[in-house]
């Protein structure tokens, strides 16, 4: 495993009100790991997420991915960067089809503007001609082609989740970032997701993964952090993590310990 | 025989298509012949709709924001024209200046509206839009003192009409034995420029920025967590509509050859509005048919006058009245039958709407 950081979020702070959503967290996620973000219910981990994905700005802390500083920018120039994300409540353009959901994740890589759209030029044909072939190359790849043409609000909840990742992936990312895949999937879709997000670090891409399915998240992670109560309360190799007694209590209750 | 397959159909589409062009360039006559030429004027008027209708579907049917100004930018492409092409200020510039010019104008207005209310959505942006509307309505109205520039409520007059080298619109000509008066002349500048906002508004919907005015409809977070820069894309789409909407008000101003703020107040853009919702939010058809037909419908209600008369010997309810309350009722009747407009954007498949997965 490479040991080059790509992510580093340092001393991360954010507060809602009185709430301490996160008190000084830091993670730094290797370059081509599969890293796990743990914890109970409010216990911070989707406003981590959207502190690192430009959604929610921190009070306080630094964010640097691949050496560049990130904090404090706007979702579209985050991603721009190379980080993309999916929604844990599924996020996605109910009224266009599977086809043009993946087909908007290019926007961030061409550059037709009005006068191309209007007056079709030649490279403006060329470049919608290549976003349409990406994009049925990634459906493809996420398993679904057969349902390119239909429109997103009709497919079926684990295809939604599936598009939501294909649709991330066209905007080429370093960092794909998954807030819960999993949520309310079977145990046969589960397993195909597994597979799908092992073959996605395979072609090199780094996850990041918001996870409440224990085995899930322990048999894919390279590295776990736990968040518990908006402070980070245990970070290291899944094995280790399992067996820290404060990550026990955190889910368990202090008799277990 | 489905008609729409015939327009798909390789062999029968140039035939198709040659049939509706046809039909376009004999409408006027026919309808002169058969209705008169107040008719003619009718639908050129609903031509310029068209054009505002698609428009403001940039702007509320495809990026979802919705504006109860749009007839300012209307108002604004009209006073430009106006201004420079009328005794007003003693210039006359041509037209293929003033067009684009006032295309621009609008753009600029578009982008000064939109610029504030980028974080606004829904009710409250319509609040701001309809304000913007009045804002421009009152402006027009008061600005003849202390400096003269609009006239205020006396309008402009003696606009020119649209004309080049010696040849004007406003005049009637003969070719190839038909005669085209001015409402002829206008009608065919009106339907060439309504076909070119379709086309455009076609191609911009099929293009990478369509998609991203669509995803900030549909979500606004998901669409700038996945890298549209909202803010730039909201403002083409003020930017985009305003100037359709400019580019018709230079026609009307030439068309009219007189404007008044009285032709741009709040039941104009909401008259608008109603092309855009009862036509089909966001489909480019559907809305140029809204258009027309909402032009069409008050004009022909005007013949329950004379009906009630033919049919009761009297006139029992005064038709101005009944008039509205009908095209009210119309419009009423037209949105329980069909909610999401005439023509809506993509009709569920059949089979898969009832199992509703989303």
């Amino acid at each position: 495993m490479p040991a080059d950081i790509l992510l580093a979020a340092s001393g991360i702070c954010k507060h809602f009100g009185g709430l301490a959503a996160l008190s000084d967290v830091s993670i730094s996620v290797r370059r081509g790991e599969i890293f796990g973000l743990i914890g109970p219910n409010g216990a911070g981990k989707t406003t981590l997420f959207n502190v690192l994905t430009g959604l929610t700005v921190p009070d306080v802390g630094k964010l640097t991915f691949d050496g560049r500083r990130i904090e404090g920018l706007k979702p579209h120039a985050v991603a721009g960067h190379g980080i993309a994300r999916t929604f844990q409540n599924i996020r996605l353009f109910g009224s266009m089809t599977t086809l043009e959901n993946v087909m908007l994740g290019r926007h961030l890589r061409s550059n037709t503007g009005v006068l191309g759209a209007v007056f079709r030029t030649r490279a403006a044909v060329a470049e919608e001609l290549a976003i349409t072939r990406r994009a049925r190359e990634l459906l493809d790849y996420c398993g679904l082609a057969a349902r390119a043409d239909d429109l997103a609000r009709d497919l079926p909840y684990g295809d939604q989740r599936r598009l939501e990742i294909a649709r991330a992936l066209a905007t080429d990312p370093q960092l794909l970032a998954l807030d819960e895949p999993a949520a309310g999937m079977n145990a046969t879709e589960t397993a195909a997701l597994k597979a799908l997000l092992e073959r996605i670090r395979e072609d090199g891409i780094t996850l990041l993964l918001i996870e409440h399915d224990m085995k899930l998240v322990m048999g894919l992670s390279h590295s776990v952090a736990v968040l518990d109560y908006g402070e980070k309360i245990a970070e290291g190799e899944p094995e280790a993590v399992q067996r820290n007694p404060r990550v026990i209590e955190a889910y368990l209750g202090s008799g277990f310990a | 025989m489905n008609i729409a397959a015939l327009f798909n159909d390789r062999h029968y589409r140039w035939f198709a298509w040659g049939a509706v062009v046809l039909v376009l360039l004999a409408l006027p006559f026919i309808t002169e012949a058969v209705l008169g030429r107040s008719w003619v004027r009718i639908i050129a008027v609903s031509l310029l709709f068209v054009m505002l209708a698609l428009g403001l579907n940039i702007v509320v049917g495809f990026a979802g924001l919705l504006d109860l100004g749009y007839i300012a930018f209307f108002a604004v492409g009209a006073y430009s024209y106006a201004l420079l092409a009328s005794p007003q200020f003693a210039v006359h510039w041509p037209f293929l200046l003033l067009l684009p010019l006032g295309a621009a104008i609008a753009a600029v207005f578009g982008i000064l509206l939109g610029a504030p209310t980028l974080r606004l959505r829904g009710d409250y942006l319509a609040i701001v839009t309809l304000g913007f509307g009045e804002i421009i309505r009152v402006f027009l109205n008061n600005l003849n003192r202390p400096v003269n520039i609009t006239n205020g409520p006396q309008g402009i007059t003696l606009i020119d009409p649209l004309q080049m080298g010696g040849f004007s619109l406003a005049q009637t000509h003969s070719f190839a034995g038909l005669t085209f008066s001015p409402v002829h002349n206008y009608y065919f500048v009106f339907l060439v420029c309504a076909a070119l906002t379709i086309a455009l508004s076609l191609r911009l919907q099929n293009s990478r920025i369509g998609r991203a005015w669509v995803a900030i409809r549909d979500d606004e977070l998901a669409a700038s967590a996945m890298g549209i820069n909202t803010r730039n894309v909201k403002l083409l789409a003020f930017a985009m509509g305003a100037t359709f909407g400019g580019v018709a008000g230079g026609l009307f101003a030439s068309f009219q050859g007189f404007i008044s703020p009285e032709s741009f107040q709040l039941i104009d853009s909401i008259m608008v509005l109603c092309m855009v919702v009862l036509g089909g939010m966001g489909n480019v058809a559907g809305v140029a048919l809204g258009a027309v037909l909402l032009t069409a419908l008050p004009e022909a209600l005007r013949y329950i006058g004379p009906l009630q008369q033919r049919w009761f010997g009297g006139v029992l309810v005064d038709p101005a009245d009944l008039r509205m309350l009908l095209f009210g009722l119309a419009l009423v009747l037209m949105m329980l039958l069909r909610p999401e407009g005439l023509w809506p954007v993509r009709r569920r498949q059949a089979g898969k709407g009832n199992a509703d997965a989303g």
